[in-house]
């Protein structure tokens, strides 16, 4: 049998293509048939677009070891002492680190002695989610939350090169040996996977607010729909002057700031 | 046929050679089936033992895929049995011990899966944070 060569790529090509598209269609789970089906929890808390606001003029920063300590300890973030290596969900700068690119010079002193509540800002643009090769970083359609999916990580680290905001950590170390007090109901990570605040979805699937929002007791982080223009988070939004970290790149944080 | 006396002899010794592996493990007896504790508050897993023990990390994938990119979080079972679809809560809630079930089957089929470098069950925790 003789085949020409314009023949023979054709079908090569044709053939790899096909064995390529295949398991790449729809989501893995329909592949196996579940006996079963799935729903969403009765008592998830619902929103289109979930956003905080931090209040720095209710924030004085000295409890703030409580609000970082819950987050902390019921994610399992571990502690690790050498700066580089650190792991951080919840954290403060000061202004000139959270706000680079506003004006450093002048400052008042009401700022500059501020150290500022920082997060994920669960962009509505995320570039950490454009530049995850595996999808282990998304945004879900639902709600907003930028989530990630640790098993699907492959410890690249394009997405904290991606993230402006510093809000991503990787595991350098194997963490367990530094979480001070583990909580079994919450997976801890291994060595090798980036990761960041969840903007507690496994609180919100169970009627929960955030461990954060819940513990300050100044009422300084308010949580809630930015896509329902009667939310309480709306009216302030409304109703006080914000800004939002670096608004110029086009990300457009979840996360705003009253000072 | 030219060089007979060492052809014929050649093929039979590289015919016994190559299917000894199939003699060899014929002869011997298969290892007896592992002893898995039974959880104590359930009679019957999410779906049949069946389903289960030839597709429970399927269905696990499934579940974590639904519960982090869908927001789902109920599994109804084909018996009609709802269940929150959390490894922690509902799996480990009846198997307590990890060692004395899954690592067991695992064991036995030279399977390392490494759900337990993230996942911790009740147990491996309480005994503190030295994995
Ligand atoms: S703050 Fe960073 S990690 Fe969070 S969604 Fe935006 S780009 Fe991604
Ligand atoms: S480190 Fe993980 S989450 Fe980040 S881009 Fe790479 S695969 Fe995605």
């Amino acid at each position: 049998m003789t085949i020409s060569r314009r023949k023979f790529l054709k079908t090569t090509s044709v053939s790899c293509l096909a064995l390529a598209a295949g398991p790449s269609l729809g989501h893995g789970y329909e592949l196996l048939e579940l006996p079963g089906r799935m729903s969403k929890g009765p008592e998830e808390l619902k929103a289109k677009r979930w956003g905080m606001v931090v209040d720095m003029r209710k924030c004085d920063g000295r409890c703030t070891e409580d609000c970082i300590g819950v987050c902390h300890e019921i994610h399992n973030v571990p502690f690790i002492p050498e700066a580089e290596h650190q792991v951080m969900w919840l954290f403060q700068e000061p202004y000139e680190n959270a706000f680079p690119d506003r004006s450093r010079e002048l400052v008042s002193k009401v700022l500059k002695n501020r150290r500022f509540l920082l997060l994920c800002n669960h962009c509505d643009d995320p570039p950490c989610v454009r530049a995850c090769p595996t999808q282990a970083t998304f945004k879900r359609e639902k709600d907003g939350i930028v989530m990630m999916d640790y098993h699907r990580c492959i410890g690249c680290r394009f997405c904290m090169a991606a993230c402006p905001y510093g809000s991503r950590s990787f595991n350098f170390r194997d963490p367990r040996p530094y979480v001070r007090k583990i909580n079994p109901a919450f997976p801890t990570r291994r060595r090798g996977v980036v990761e960041k605040c969840n903007f507690c979805q496994e609180r919100l699937e169970v009627g929960k607010m955030p461990a954060c929002v819940e513990t300050c007791k100044k009422g300084a982080l308010v949580f809630g729909d930015l896509d329902d223009p009667d939310s309480e988070i709306r009216r302030i939004l409304a109703e006080s002057p914000h800004v939002r970290r670096k608004p110029e790149l086009g990300t457009r944080p979840s996360v705003f700031y009253l000072f | 046929m030219y060089g007979k006396r060492w052809v014929i002899p050649g093929m039979i010794l590289f015919v016994a050679l190559a299917a000894f592996p199939f003699y060899w493990y014929a002869v011997g007896k298969d290892k007896p089936f592992p002893q898995l504790e039974m959880p104590k508050n359930a009679k019957a897993c999410v779906e049949k033992t069946p389903f289960m023990r030839a597709n429970h990390m399927r269905l696990l994938d499934a579940w974590r895929i639904a519960v982090v990119r869908d927001n789902l979080f109920v599994y109804t079972a084909a018996s009609g049995k709802t269940f929150e679809m959390n490894l922690h809560k509902t799996c480990l809630g009846c198997h307590t011990s990890t060692e004395k079930f899954c690592d067991r089957c695992h064991t036995y089929n030279d399977v390392t899966p490494p759900c337990w470098e993230c996942h911790l069950q009740t147990e491996t925790a309480s005994k503190g944070s030295a994995s």
